[in-house]
């Protein structure tokens, strides 16, 4: 039986926990206004992109058609690039995200494929890590950067670009968690190269192209998948202040029943030494 | 005189969007004036200056201009109004880039070069 001064401790800490998780749920919902304002100021830009791409990519096809598009012809060596968040205490944000990509590298490994990953943010490194470690070619930290911008994704792709042009690997697929709302966040896997090309209505236009299709194709694709990373990263920085958001709730709403609990047998506790005393009070009386 | 839609998205924002009568495009190869009507026509671009309606000025740097029956539309990487620009810390850039340039080599220095060309553009479109 705890003493009267362990329940007042605890009912203390408890208290206090509930003002932090209480705290943090109302940054996150400010942070997530944010990020879903960011999310959608850059929606018009990925779209306009797709009916681009959709419009050129009809146009050619075959061997004339770039790597990016077309891949190597090869499905061998497997990119990963895992989008995770930096901090954690956002339910299971990280957690379902790594876990997709781990199905991803059981079935690819199951099938003779060699896998290689990058991570982006540093929880799904962590979470990957004590599985994968030798598989894991580098981490890019984003902890320092507090609003994403397009640059830190151009980074990204450049980077993802480069290891492509060195032929480090054949196909890279994305994985970030796609913002459905505060309570629904759908961890998704993206095949970024070669690229998706999605089905527009064909090139019905009959286009004048300044220099040349294929010059333009060549330049629009690198920008294409720093679009996508981009679109990844922003996707991803608003799920993870919902998931934080709906999590920290939840923990608000644990702290308080568990206040309630604790209040009440604090208050038995004490009626009963009362009563206790009061029946000894009693009885010595009578006795005398 | 007939007017168009035109559109300035830049990864993080729209920049512009609406009606106008004229646009004048840094296109990869010369400038072009784009008015309604315009045949289908899409194009890289080089960092300049493109102008809505002979009058408001905007500085872009790297894109696609793709130009069809719905409109314009301009995929800018980077994209901002002359007026907002600020002098001071473009010069400043400007002298660190050519510092940079001087120092780079290899892969560097291309970028270097990159860099160079749109901070100096963007310095040709502020004084102009």
């Amino acid at each position: 039986m705890p003493s009267l001064k362990d329940l007042r401790n605890r009912i203390a800490s408890v208290k206090a926990t509930q003002k932090i998780t209480k705290a943090m749920q109302m940054v996150a919902a400010a942070k997530l206004r944010r990020a879903q304002t960011a999310a959608e100021a850059a929606r018009p830009y990925a779209s306009k992109m797709e009916t681009v791409l959709a419009n050129l990519g009809a146009g050619i096809s075959g061997a004339d058609a770039p790597k990016l598009l077309a891949g190597t012809g090869s499905d061998q060596v497997h990119l990963l690039v895992v989008c995770t968040a930096e901090r954690g205490l956002c339910g299971a944000f990280n957690s379902s995200i790594a876990r997709l990509a781990r199905e991803h590298i059981s079935k690819l490994q199951q099938a003779g494929k060699t896998v290689k990953i990058l991570c982006v943010g540093r929880k799904g490194y962590d979470i990957l890590k004590r599985q994968y470690e030798k598989l894991i070619l580098d981490v890019v930290d984003l902890r320092s950067v507090k609003q994403i911008g397009y640059a830190n994704a151009d980074e990204i792709a450049k980077r993802v670009m480069a290891m492509f042009e060195a032929g480090e690997f054949d196909v890279a697929t994305l994985f970030y968690s796609q913002f459905k709302s505060v309570i629904a966040q759908i961890p998704t896997a993206q095949r970024i190269i070669p690229a998706e090309i999605p089905e527009g209505a064909g090139a019905a236009a009959s286009y004048e192209y300044e220099p040349d299709e294929g010059a333009i194709l060549a330049s629009l694709l690198p920008r294409n998948l720093s679009v996508q990373v981009f679109r990844a990263l922003l996707e991803n920085a608003a799920s993870e202040q919902g998931a934080r958001m709906s999590a920290m709730d939840n923990a608000t709403r644990n702290a308080g029943d568990m206040i309630k609990k604790q209040t009440q047998k604090y208050n038995r506790t004490r009626q009963a030494m009362i009563t206790k005393e009061l029946i000894e009070i009693i009885s010595g009386a009578e006795a005398l | 005189m007939a007017s168009f839609n035109f559109e300035l998205v830049s990864p993080e924002r729209v920049l512009f969007s609406g009606d106008v009568n004229s646009v004048v495009v840094p296109a990869a190869e010369g400038e072009i004036t784009v008015l309604a009507n315009h045949a289908p026509f899409m194009s890289a671009v080089r960092p300049g200056v493109v102008t809505v309606d002979g009058g408001k000025r905007l500085f872009v740097r790297g894109g696609f201009v793709d130009v069809n029956a719905s409109g314009l539309t301009l995929l800018a990487e980077q994209a901002v109004a002359v007026d907002e620009i600020d002098r001071e810390k473009l010069a400043a850039d400007l002298k660190s880039a050519e510092d940079e340039l001087k120092g780079a080599t290899g892969e560097a220095l291309a970028a270097a070069e990159d860099r160079f060309a749109a901070l100096s553009a963007m310095m040709a479109a502020v004084r102009s």
